[in-house]
Formats: C-alpha cells, sequence, structure tokens
C-alpha cells in the first residue's frame, strides 16, 4: 500500500506580473492595430450605411456580380481541393521518402509564399497560354478560361496544405503504425485508419486557408482569367472595376459581400474543426 | 535574513492556491515545503520571491515589510524547477548575469566578476566548463550551474522550486547531500518546494507539510514522520497500512482485530482509520498475543537490509505492508505462502468526522 | 522509494520494411508529387527568367535600368524600409504583450491581428480610398491641406502595412508561447531591468523566428500587388511600385521587359526561401 505521490506541478498557472511591460505594449498594439486595421475597416460598414437597402441589393445582385461569385466560390472551392489532394501526397512524399534533391524541394514548395502574385500570374500565363509552353500541347484551353483560374489558384494555396500537414505527419508516432501492423493491418489498412484521421484537423486547416486565401486573390489571377465578363471576372476584379469608375458605394457593397462570406466560411470551418479535433482527442 | 509570513492568500480565479498561511523562518534554515501537487507549495515560493502578487497577507525579511518590493530587489536568488537557464549563453555568462546586469555604480569591475564566476563554478566542480553551453550538460549539471548563478548576486535567500524534480535517481541522492552541505558553507536562508517526501527528510532542518493551499504541520523531519498531526501527513511521508474499521465502547474494531482508543472513549458507532506504518507491523509464528490476527504471506522482497513483507489478511480481505530487520526475518524463517500472525504495535487512530484527536 | 521523473520519452524507431508502402506504390507517388511540383513551381520561375533573357542580355539589363523601371525599384525600397520596421516592431510589441501576461480579450486581440489574413487585399485598398480618398472620411481635409494620401506613398504605405500586420507577429506569438517565461522570470530575479531582461534574454531567444517573420514580411510588402494596385493610382514613374510596373508594362505587351523586372522579384523570392531554409537549418541544428 503505497500512499505517496509522485506528479509534477501543473503549470497551468496564471501568467505572472513581475515582467513589466504590459499597459504599454496592450496599448500599442491596441492603437496600431485600430489605426491601420480596425478604424479604415469600420469605414466599410459606415458607407454601406449610406447606400438604401434598394440600392445594395441592386448591386450585390447585379447578374455580372453574381456570376463573379460563382466564378471566385467555384475555382476557389476546386483549388483548395486540389491543393488537399496534392498537399497531402507531397508532404507524404516529403516527410516519409527519401530521393535526390528532397531538400531543395523541400524549400521551393515556399515560393508561393514569397513570390510576388503578379509575377505569378504572368508567368502562368506565359506558361497557359494557347502558344505557351504548356498551352500548346493541351487539346483544350486552360488560360482566359476558368480553368486558368484555378491553375492560379492552385499554385496559390499550393504552400497552405502541405505546411500544415507536413509537422503533423513527422509526429505520427510510429508507435501506433507498429502497433497497427502488428495486429494484422495491411499498409491500406493502416494509413486510413490510423494515419489519416490523425492528419485531417490539419487537412482542414490547410484546405481553410488555402480556399479563403484563394477567395481574394487577386494579382495572380487577373492575367490568367482574360476577365471577361459573365465568364472569368473574379469578385475582387468587380470592386476594382466599380472603383475605376469611381463608383464607392458599389466597391463597398461588393466589399461587404466578400467579406461577409469570407467570415462566415471561417466560422464554418472553425466549427467543423472543433468538431473533429474534438472527436479525435484522446 | 528571517523570513515571516502572515497570513498568505492566493487565488487564482475561483482556486485558491494558498489559504491564509503563516510560517516564520529563521536565519539561517532550510525549509522544505513539501506537498502533493497543487497544494500551493510552489505558489507560496513564488510568492515570496515575488514572481506572484499575493491577495492578502504579508512577507516579511529581517521583520521589515517587502511584499510590494519588486522581485528584482528583493536579494533573492531563485532556482528554477526546469533551471531556466538562459540558453544561448555560455555557463559563465549565465551565472556572471547577475552581476553584468546591475547599474554602473554598484557592478564589479571585470576581472571581478570573472573571478567571482569561476570561484563560484570551482565550488560547483564546474570549472572546465564554463565554455559550455547549457545543452550540453547533463541534468545535475544545469542543476549546479543554475545554483552558481542564482549565488553569484549574493542572496540573503535561497529559493528553489522542486530543485531534483528532472533528475534521475542516481543524481538526486548526491544533489541531495550536496545541496546540504552548500548551505552548510554559505548558512543562506533557504527554502525548497519538493514533492518527494524522502527528499525533504532527508535534507531540510524543518518541513512544511502543506496541502491544499494551507498548512497540514510544521516541524524537524523526526517530528513530522513519527507523529503526524493528521491522516494526510500519516499518507504523505511514507508507506501506511490502514485499518478501517468502527469504533465500539472506545475501540477500533477493524475484521478480529480490536484496540482501545483511550482519547474517544465516549465515540461510538463512527467510521475511523488506524494509521499503522509497516516497521511498527508484529509478525510471529505463533500466536502469542490475543489481538493478533491470522494473515498469509503473498509475496517477499528481501532485498537490502530490511525485508518488505506483503500480507494476506485472513478475517477480512485485506492486503498489508510490513517491514522488519533482516536478521529478524532469518529468525522467523518466513517463507512465501505461509500463515502467520500480525500485530499492530503502534497505532494512530483517526475518526473521518473529526480530524481533531 | 525514488522515481525518476526523466520524461525522456524515445520513440522506437519503425522497421522500415514492415512499415513502408509496396515499392511501385512509393515511386508512383513520388514522380506524380515530383511532376505536380515540376508542372506548378519550377516551370514558372524557368518560364520567368527565360523570357527575361530571351531578347539577350542587352535588352535585360535596359529593362531594368530604364528609367520608370529604376523609380519603381526605387519605391518598392522605400516602402519596405519603412514598412517593414514598422511592422516589426509592432510585431514584437504585440507578442510579448500577448505571451508574457495573461489578460481578458487576449484570443480576441490574436484574432485582430489576423484579420488582414482573411480580407481580400483588394479590399484592404479599397478601405484606404474610404477614408482617404477625395470623397473619403478624411480624404477632403487631406487634400486641402495639399498632403494626398491616396494615389501617392502615403496611401501605398497604409495599404502595404495593413496587408502585412500579422507577418511577425504570427512568428512570434507560438515560439514564445513555447518558451514561456521562466527564463524571463530568472533574469529578473537576479536583479535585471525590463529593457536588459528583453534585450539580453529573450531577443536572442527569438531571434531567428524574427528574421524568418521579417523576411516574409518583406516578401509581402515588395510583392504586393492587389492593395497597392487600388490605392496608388499608377503614376507612371511617380507611384507604381515593382509589382505595378510589370502590370503596365504587360499590358503594353513589353513582355520581356515585364519578365525581366519580374526576374528581379524572382531572385527576390529564391533569396527570401535560401535565407528561410538556413534558418531552420539553424533553428533544427541547435
Amino acid at each position: 500500500m503505497t500512499l505517496s505521490q509522485h506528479t509534477t506541478t501543473p503549470t497551468k498557472r496564471k501568467k505572472i506580473t513581475v515582467l513589466p511591460g504590459f499597459k504599454l505594449t496592450l496599448g500599442y498594439t491596441v492603437l496600431y492595430i485600430s489605426i491601420l486595421v480596425l478604424l479604415p475597416l469600420s469605414t466599410l460598414v459606415w458607407n454601406t450605411m449610406q447606400l438604401s437597402w434598394a440600392d445594395f441589393w441592386a448591386v450585390i445582385t447585379d447578374p455580372r456580380v453574381v456570376a463573379s461569385y460563382k466564378v471566385t466560390f467555384g475555382t476557389a472551392l476546386i483549388a483548395a481541393m486540389i491543393n488537399v489532394i496534392f498537399g497531402t501526397m507531397i508532404a507524404w512524399v516529403l516527410v516519409r521518402y527519401d530521393f535526390f534533391g528532397k531538400k531543395l524541394i523541400d524549400g521551393l514548395v515556399d515560393l508561393p509564399f514569397a513570390l510576388p502574385t503578379a509575377v505569378a500570374g504572368i508567368a502562368l500565363t506565359a506558361l497557359y497560354a494557347p502558344n505557351g509552353w504548356i498551352g500548346q500541347f493541351l487539346p483544350f484551353q486552360v488560360a482566359f478560361t476558368p480553368l486558368g483560374i484555378i491553375v492560379a489558384l492552385t499554385f496559390i494555396g499550393l504552400p497552405f496544405v502541405v505546411r500544415t500537414v507536413q509537422p503533423v505527419l513527422e509526429n505520427v508516432g510510429a508507435e501506433s503504425e507498429e502497433a497497427s501492423a502488428s495486429l494484422g493491418a495491411n499498409r491500406l489498412q493502416t494509413f486510413t485508419k490510423v494515419i489519416f484521421p490523425e492528419l485531417i484537423p490539419a487537412i482542414l486547416t490547410g484546405f481553410t486557408l488555402a480556399f479563403s486565401r484563394a477567395l481574394g486573390e487577386y494579382g495572380s489571377v487577373v492575367f490568367i482569367a482574360g476577365n471577361m465578363p459573365m465568364k472569368t471576372e473574379i469578385t475582387p476584379l468587380m470592386i476594382m472595376t466599380k472603383l475605376e469608375q469611381y463608383d464607392y458605394a458599389g466597391a463597398t457593397a461588393i466589399a461587404v459581400v466578400m467579406l461577409v462570406a469570407s467570415f462566415v466560411i471561417l466560422l464554418v470551418m472553425n466549427t467543423i474543426q472543433w468538431l473533429v479535433s474534438r472527436k479525435y482527442t484522446v | 535574513m528571517s523570513i515571516t509570513i502572515q497570513n498568505v492568500k492566493k487565488q487564482f480565479g475561483d482556486f485558491t492556491a494558498v489559504d491564509n498561511v503563516s510560517i516564520d523562518i529563521e536565519s539561517g534554515e532550510l525549509i522544505a515545503l513539501l506537498g502533493p501537487s497543487g497544494s500551493g507549495k510552489t505558489s507560496l515560493l513564488r510568492i515570496i520571491a515575488g514572481l506572484e502578487q499575493l491577495d492578502e497577507g504579508a512577507i516579511l525579511f529581517d521583520g521589515e515589510n517587502i511584499t510590494n518590493i519588486h522581485a528584482k530587489e528583493r536579494n533573492i536568488g531563485f532556482v528554477f524547477q526546469h533551471y531556466a537557464l538562459f540558453r544561448h549563453m555560455t555557463v559563465f555568462d549565465n551565472v556572471a548575469y547577475g552581476l553584468k546586469v546591475r547599474p554602473r555604480k554598484t557592478r564589479p569591475s571585470k576581472k571581478e566578476i570573472r573571478d567571482k564566476v569561476m570561484t563560484l563554478l570551482s565550488l560547483v566542480k564546474l570549472e572546465n566548463f564554463a565554455d559550455r553551453y547549457p545543452n550540453q550538460l547533463s541534468g545535475g549539471q544545469r542543476q549546479r550551474v543554475a545554483l552558481a548563478r542564482a549565488l553569484a548576486v549574493e542572496p540573503k535567500v535561497l529559493l528553489l522550486d522542486e530543485p531534483f524534480g528532472a533528475l534521475d535517481a542516481k543524481v538526486r541522492k548526491d544533489l541531495r547531500r550536496w545541496l546540504r552541505k552548500m548551505h552548510n558553507e554559505f548558512h543562506v536562508t533557504s527554502i525548497f518546494v519538493t514533492h518527494d517526501q524522502e527528499e525533504a527528510l532527508d535534507v531540510a532542518d524543518r518541513i512544511v507539510v502543506m496541502n491544499k493551499g494551507h498548512i497540514e504541520q510544521v516541524g524537524p523531519p523526526e517530528e513530522v514522520y513519527d507523529h503526524p498531526n493528521s491522516p494526510f501527513v500519516y499518507d504523505f511521508l511514507g508507506n501506511v497500512n490502514l485499518f478501517k474499521g468502527r469504533m465500539q465502547n472506545g475501540q477500533l474494531v477493524n475484521g478480529n482485530f480490536s484496540v482501545d482508543v483511550p482519547e474517544a472513549e465516549t465515540t461510538s458507532e463512527a467510521e475511523a482509520i488506524g494509521y499503522v506504518r509497516p516497521h511498527d507491523i508484529h509478525i510471529e509464528r505463533t500466536k502469542t498475543f490475543d489481538d493478533a490476527v491470522q494473515a498469509n504471506i503473498i509475496y517477499i522482497h528481501a532485498i537490502g537490509p530490511i525485508v518488505q513483507i506483503e500480507l494476506h489478511r485472513d478475517d477480512i480481505d485485506e492486503y498489508l505492508e510490513a517491514e522488519l530487520p533482516k536478521e529478524q526475518f532469518r529468525a522467523l524463517e518466513l517463507k512465501r505462502g505461509e500463515q502467520v500472525y500480525i500485530r499492530p504495535r503502534q497505532l494512530k487512530v483517526f475518526i473521518p468526522e473529526d480530524f481533531s484527536i | 522509494m525514488v522515481i525518476s521523473l526523466d520524461s525522456s520519452k524515445q520513440s522506437v524507431k519503425a522497421d522500415p520494411t514492415s512499415l513502408k508502402e509496396p515499392r511501385i506504390v512509393r515511386i508512383a507517388l513520388t514522380t506524380l508529387s515530383l511532376l505536380f511540383l515540376f508542372i506548378f513551381l519550377v516551370m514558372p520561375l524557368a518560364v520567368i527568367f527565360i523570357s527575361a533573357l530571351r531578347k539577350g542580355l542587352d535588352v535585360y539589363v535596359a529593362s531594368i535600368t530604364e528609367s520608370d523601371a529604376l523609380s519603381a525599384i526605387q519605391l518598392t525600397l522605400l516602402v519596405a524600409v519603412i514598412a517593414v520596421p514598422l511592422n516589426t516592431l509592432f510585431g514584437i510589441i504585440a507578442a510579448w504583450c500577448i505571451t508574457k501576461f495573461n489578460f481578458k480579450g487576449r484570443n480576441l486581440l490574436i484574432t485582430i491581428i489576423d484579420l488582414p489574413f482573411a480580407v481580400s487585399p483588394v479590399i484592404a485598398g479599397l478601405v484606404f480610398i474610404l477614408v482617404f480618398g477625395a470623397q473619403g472620411l478624411f480624404g477632403e481635409w487631406f487634400l486641402n491641406h495639399d498632403f494626398p494620401i491616396v494615389f501617392a506613398l502615403p496611401g501605398i504605405l497604409l495599404a502595404s502595412l495593413f496587408v502585412t500586420v500579422p507577418f511577425v507577429a504570427r512568428e512570434l506569438i507560438p515560439l514564445m508561447q513555447a518558451q514561456g517565461t521562466q527564463e524571463e522570470e530568472a533574469s529578473v530575479s537576479l536583479g535585471a531591468n525590463g529593457f536588459q531582461t528583453f534585450w539580453h534574454v529573450t531577443l536572442p531567444n527569438i531571434k531567428w523566428g524574427l528574421l524568418y517573420g521579417v523576411i516574409l514580411c518583406n516578401a509581402r510588402v515588395m510583392g504586393e500587388f492587389g492593395a497597392v494596385s487600388v490605392v496608388s493610382g499608377h503614376v507612371r514613374g511617380l507611384t507604381n511600385t515593382m509589382p505595378l510596373h510589370i502590370e503596365v508594362l504587360y499590358n503594353e505587351y513589353q513582355f520581356t521587359a515585364a519578365f525581366a523586372v519580374a526576374s528581379l522579384m524572382s531572385l527576390l523570392a529564391i533569396l527570401t526561401i535560401i535565407i528561410k531554409n538556413i534558418i531552420e537549418w539553424k533553428t533544427a541544428h541547435r
């Protein structure tokens, strides 16, 4: 009957106050973010309220604008899904397999983070234009069609899934895989039943990041899209067009729709993620 | 420096970490704050250091109230649980840090700092490691650097949070002895936090046993070990056998065994628990005492001078642990599976409703 | 009884043969991944440099030393020199505040700092037009005082600051959270003041993460297109940054010149990635 207890002291202790600068740093942080981000964003709301409901509704349901929602949402969704599939696969290959030049390839995955979007845009257009390196071999047109937008958005979103899945894959314990194998599961079963469930939260995070980035993306898309009304105009471009016509009210209205939509999507994805992570946390 | 802790209270949200604690610590004492996790011992230590604000009460150093004095002005040395060595600095720079950050007026010269650091490093037997980085050291070495760093500022009080918690058994024993030696040399008032009763019993002049934010018992190791004043202290310090039973006419009845409890003659029909240390269990082959009960030897662990024996009582379905010196064990020629008679030599009864006995 | 609390969990490495996919699967997955990366990453990079140099080195050099190109490069560098330090300082201060103290609304503050990531760059530009444009809230005041914000350097700066607010803070917050406050507490207990603690203890611990945040922030500031495009007004030689200059050249069918400027930006991107990898290597080998 041993009654002595051996446990470590919990670290869930409230942060200490002995370090200086709380008021100063908090004040600076709040002030800076308010002036730079919150105040400007709030003018969106203020400007929208200048608009009558009928005008607002007319702007945001204009057929050309509605078509742009469909293009933006559809291409962003498809691109994010391509990123999930290939991003997970690339993460897997980079973590699990060895091959020549792996370090270089691994570093290259960050290129879309570092390359200016306009540069990516003209490069992809040059590749996929009907006379381009890739475009000339394809039986169908890519540049100046929704396919081109998908290509650009896939490029932009590629690192998100790879970089969120990679660290998780590195930490999936060899033990649970060994346990699965020792219990008689074959490799495919081990992957689908043991490894994949552990990756789901990371994949969802990567998907959300890639998707929300794709929704707002402008620079890489405008070059390859061709910007044909009703067909390949994206919503950020609609804002841009309104601005060029000095229609600030119209631009604001569309911007509000975009903002609300992306917050709803973030909220939904976060909820899904919360549900999933709750299910899988032991 | 003497330390007075007066009615200190500390709350984290709804959780009371330290609840009205008062202790007087004499100059030069080595005190152990002993308790399970969540007992408030670390919070109390951090409050003394000034790393945590207290909600109520006061801390006095040499009779002077320092409750509102900032940690960096208290002149304490704090050794952190995970050492908190500056990982980007060499051992030398770690130890020198407290001297180097002093205002220019009181800062020692480069040479003085160097001499002082090297003296301390040789004291902790790390003079050859001055240029190493913390991650190139073993756990025990890091602990010694942390101690040297704390001592470099010539603190009036040395506070150690679980100083040996993260070390393996062998190193722990060595460092324990070494801390004792260090304390004898410097004679600086020291308080260390531990959840390891053996460590506290081994090193401290006095032990403060804490539980759920308050103090259970304060006293020298022998006193706290031999005369615990509550079931908690009994449980927490050393192994113990429980004799759960009922009070009947001033007797604790537990299976076929009953014992007089003179302090509780009037108590009747109450649940009570008798506490018996394993070495207070008497074992005999033939029944000489009337109240001895029959038991079965389940397991014998006979390594070292003390033999541990696991027993199963025949009258009630309970297990006991007994300890006896090897000579006695040899004389009794005990074997696994044999029937013996046991009886507690000394037993302390606590009645759960009323721990005041 | 002594129990060791040493928690060095050493996971046993898996036996490679029993826990690997069939060879054919491995080869197929690797090939497919490499093909995808080749098409999506290597080819775009290659097309930039080849298109830039197609008409020879002379045309290349001429394209990037032409006066509009030079002024675009100057403007981009100027914006970066101002915006990156401002957001770096903000990132350090915000991370200190968020990781070293516990206060109500902490998570809300983190969310707000992240907000620019969720806002389309075009909208980021739009809001500054709404505030400082001719019809905007403060637009008239600034125009009357002869201090144009929109279609001028301040507007470009504000838009660039907006889109890159989170970069440094986002790198530092998890890092400083993981490092905890023990070293800082140790520093204070040894008598150091707040600035000494930050300078001697915190900063050396976060320097690599900080540098990482700074180079990412810099890459984005220099490369930002959407937000800057909205507020710049595209005044050639005056308010065109490098990405905007690329757009102008491209729309005028000066492809070689466009790709020449683009190749400069690609070099910056490659340099950014190289520094990032050096940092990762450094932090992994410490």
